[in-house]
C-alpha cells in the first residue's frame, strides 16, 4: 500500500499519456516507413527483398539500386524534412508562446529561402576557402542563416518586455517574408543556366528530387536541431509563463532564447533547403499533440518529430499516388490538410487573437 | 538579511527610484505600501534580480546581479503583478514549473500540499485557464511556495518576494494566505510584498515600507508608518488612522486574525 502511494501519479500530471502517445507514434512512424518503402511504380517490395535475403538469394541489381538510389534518399528526406518542420514548429510556439507561430508563416521559412538562393546564385562570389570548407552544406548552410536572421528580426520587432504581440508577430512576418520572396524573385531573375539548373534540382516543395548529395549536405544540420530540441524543453515550459517569470523560477532566459533561435533557424532552414517550402506541417502536428497530451515541452518536442515525420512520409504517400503516374508537389497535400486545421485553431481562439 | 543601499533604477530614461536605503529581515513579514506609480514594482524587480541598478541590492550577503538564474532561484522566489500562461496547461503543471531549479526542484510530491495550502486542494487536473481570476492567482502562490517550500535550507533563510499577492482574492482567502506568510516568516523564512490594503498591511505586517515618488518615504512598525503623519502626504489625500471603530461609520474589521488559526 505505502509503496503504491508513493508511485502514485501526481493528479493532472499527464506524462503518462504522453510517453504512452510516443510509443504508439513511434510504431506508426516505423509503419509508414516500411510503407514509403515499399510503395513506387515497380513492385519492389522490402519485404520480400528482405526474404529474399535471408534464403540467402542474390539481390537484383535492379532492385537494389530501386531502393538504395531512389526510396532510401527519399525516406531520409521526408523523415527528416517532417521531423524538423514539426519540432521547428513546436520550439518557435514555446519562444513566441503562441501557437500560430510557424516558420513557414511568420516568413522564416521565406528567408531560408532567400539565403539558399542567394548561395546558388551568388556563391561564386564567396572566397574560395568558403567554398572547399562547407562544400555541398553551403546551400543548407545558408538556408539556415536566412532563416536565423528573419527569427532574429522577428523576435526583436515582436517582442517588448518579454511579451510577445501576436498582432505584430504575424503582420511583421507577412511583411519579411514578402520582402524575402522579393529579393529570392530578383536572384532567379539574376541567375544564369547553370544557376537555375540548381535552383531546380535544390528543388521546390517536393521530395521527388530527394538523393543522398541533398541528404548528405541537409541531414546533419537538421539530425544537430532535433537532438538540441530536447535540451529546450524546461526552458520553453518556464517560458509559457512568461520571460521575467522564467528567469524566477532559475532560467538562463537569454541563452534558452538564443538556443531556441538557433534551433528553429537550422530546423527550418534545412528542411527548406532540400525540400523547399511545405506549409502547416509545423502548426498542425504541435497543436494536435498539445490537444492530446497536453503542452509539456518535455514530451511535447519529442512526439512532435515522430508525429513531423510520419504525416510528411504520408502526404509524400498520397503526392506519388493520387495521381500516379505523375505527383503531386507535397506542399499541395499538407496544404489541404493544415490549412482548414489552421482556420480551425483560429476560430476556437479568436478571443486570444482579436487584436 | 535583505539589504538595500543607495538603490537606484531607471525605467526607459526616465528614474524611477531614486536612492532607497532599507533592510528586511528573514523571520519578519515586510510590506511595502505606496500610491500608483510610487515605485513598488519597480523595487521590487530589483530585489527579484530583473532590473539593472545602480546601488546594491544584496540577499544574505550576496549581491542579486551577480547570482546566476538557479543561484537566485534557491534563495528567493517571486510572485510578479501579474502572470499570463501561453498554453493549456493544468494546474498542477503549473505549479510543478516552480520545481524547475531551487532546492527543491524535481520533487513534484509538494505539489498537492502547496495546492492544499491555497485552498485549492484536488485542482491539480484541472486546466489553469478554465479557472477564475482570484483562483489562478492562488495557483501562482502556490507555484512560487514550492520553489522555496522550505523556510530556512540549510541554515540560509529563504524569501518570498510578492508583487500584491492578493489582490484578486476575497477576505477570507486574504486571511488566509496572510495565515500562510505569516507561518513561513515564523518558521524563520522572509516575506517582503507590496499591499494596497492599509488594513491588511496593518494587521499582516511587522515592518511597513511607504514609497512615494521612488523614495522611501517612512519604514518602521505599521503603528508608526500607518499611524504617521506621512501617509496622507504620501497618498496626497486626508487619512485617519483609527484604533477603535470610528464612531458612526460602518467599519468591517476581520475578527480572530492570527489566534483562531485555519
Ligand atoms: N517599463 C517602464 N518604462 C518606463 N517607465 C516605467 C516602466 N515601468 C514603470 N514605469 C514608471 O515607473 C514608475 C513606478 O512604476 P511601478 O510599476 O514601480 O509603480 P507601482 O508602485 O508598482 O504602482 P502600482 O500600484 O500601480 O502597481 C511609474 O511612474 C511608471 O510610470
Ligand atoms: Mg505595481
Amino acid at each position: 500500500m505505502v509503496a503504491l502511494e508513493a508511485t502514485a501519479v501526481l493528479p493532472g500530471d499527464r506524462s503518462g499519456a504522453a510517453r504512452r502517445t510516443t510509443l504508439i507514434l513511434a510504431v506508426l512512424l516505423l509503419a509508414a516507413c516500411l510503407a514509403s518503402l515499399s510503395h513506387g511504380a515497380t513492385g519492389v517490395n522490402p519485404g520480400r527483398l528482405l526474404a529474399a535475403w535471408w534464403a540467402g538469394e542474390p539481390l537484383a541489381e535492379r532492385d537494389r539500386l530501386i531502393l538504395w538510389e531512389i526510396r532510401l534518399p527519399r525516406l531520409l528526406t521526408g523523415l527528416f524534412v517532417g521531423a524538423s518542420l514539426a519540432v521547428g514548429g513546436a520550439v518557435m510556439q514555446g519562444l513566441f508562446r503562441n501557437p500560430l507561430a510557424d516558420p513557414g508563416l511568420v516568413g522564416v521559412g521565406a528567408g531560408a529561402g532567400l539565403g539558399a538562393v542567394t548561395a546558388i546564385v551568388l556563391g561564386g562570389l564567396a572566397p574560395a576557402w568558403v567554398a572547399s570548407l562547407l562544400g555541398w552544406h553551403l546551400v543548407p548552410v545558408a538556408a539556415f542563416a536566412g532563416g536565423w536572421i528573419s527569427t532574429l528580426i522577428l523576435y526583436r520587432i515582436s517582442t517588448r518586455a518579454g511579451r510577445t504581440s501576436v498582432a505584430t508577430m504575424l503582420l511583421a512576418g507577412i511583411a519579411l517574408g514578402a520582402l524575402a520572396g522579393a529579393a529570392t524573385g530578383v536572384l532567379v531573375y539574376l541567375a544564369d543556366d547553370r544557376q537555375l539548373r540548381d535552383l531546380t534540382f535544390w528543388g521546390l516543395g517536393s521530395l521527388s528530387g530527394a538523393s543522398w548529395a541533398k541528404v548528405t549536405a541537409a541531414v546533419p544540420i537538421m539530425a544537430l536541431a532535433l537532438a538540441a530540441a530536447p535540451f529546450l524543453a524546461r526552458g520553453l515550459n518556464g517560458l509559457a509563463l512568461g520571460e521575467a517569470a522564467a528567469h524566477h523560477i532559475g532560467l538562463p532566459v537569454q541563452r534558452v532564447k538564443a538556443a531556441a533561435i538557433l534551433t528553429v533557424a537550422a530546423a527550418t532552414g534545412a528542411a527548406v533547403a532540400i525540400a523547399g517550402g511545405i506549409g502547416f506541417v509545423g502548426i498542425v502536428v504541435p497543436h494536435l499533440l498539445r490537444l492530446a497530451c497536453g503542452p509539456d515541452h518535455r514530451f511535447l518536442l519529442v512526439n512532435a518529430g515522430l508525429l513531423g515525420a510520419a504525416l510528411l512520409l504520408m502526404a509524400d504517400l498520397v503526392a506519388r499516388s493520387i495521381v500516379a503516374p505523375a505527383e503531386l508537389p507535397i506542399g499541395i497535400v499538407t496544404a489541404v490538410l493544415g490549412a482548414p486545421v489552421f482556420l480551425w485553431i483560429l476560430l476556437r481562439r479568436r478571443g486570444v487573437v482579436d487584436l | 538579511m535583505l539589504t538595500l543601499r543607495s538603490l537606484r533604477a531607471v525605467l526607459g530614461g526616465r528614474p524611477v527610484l531614486h536612492g532607497i536605503d532599507a533592510v528586511a529581515r528573514a523571520g519578519r513579514v515586510t510590506a511595502i505600501i505606496g500610491p500608483n506609480g510610487s515605485g513598488k514594482t519597480t523595487l521590487l524587480r530589483a530585489i527579484a534580480g530583473d532590473l539593472p541598478h545602480s546601488g546594491s541590492v544584496a540577499i544574505d550577503g550576496a549581491e542579486v546581479a551577480r547570482l546566476k538564474p538557479w543561484d537566485l532561484a534557491a534563495r528567493r522566489a517571486v510572485l510578479p503583478q501579474a502572470t499570463t500562461l501561453a498554453f493549456p496547461f493544468t494546474v498542477a503543471e503549473v505549479v510543478r514549473l516552480g520545481l524547475t531549479a531551487g532546492p527543491h526542484a524535481g520533487r513534484s510530491e509538494l505539489v498537492e500540499p502547496a495546492l492544499a495550502e491555497v485552498d485549492l486542494p484536488g485542482f491539480g487536473p484541472r486546466l489553469y485557464q478554465e479557472l477564475s481570476g482570484g483562483q489562478q492567482a492562488r495557483v501562482q502562490l502556490a507555484r512560487v511556495r514550492v520553489q522555496v517550500w522550505d523556510p530556512v535550507v540549510a541554515g540560509r533563510p529563504c524569501w518570498l518576494i510578492l508583487d500584491e499577492p492578493v489582490a484578486a482574492l476575497d477576505i477570507a482567502h486574504q486571511l488566509a494566505v496572510m495565515r500562510v506568510l505569516r507561518r513561513y516568516a515564523d518558521a524563520g523564512g522572509g516575506v517582503v510584498m507590496v499591499l494596497h490594503d492599509l488594513n491588511l498591511a496593518a494587521m499582516a505586517a511587522d515592518e511597513v515600507w511607504l514609497l512615494h515618488e521612488g523614495r522611501l518615504l517612512a519604514a518602521g512598525s505599521p503603528a508608526e508608518v500607518i499611524g504617521g503623519a506621512e501617509l496622507a502626504r504620501a497618498y496626497g489625500c486626508p487619512l485617519t488612522a483609527n484604533r477603535p471603530a470610528p464612531p458612526g461609520a460602518t467599519f468591517v474589521l476581520p475578527h480572530a486574525l492570527w489566534a483562531g488559526a485555519a
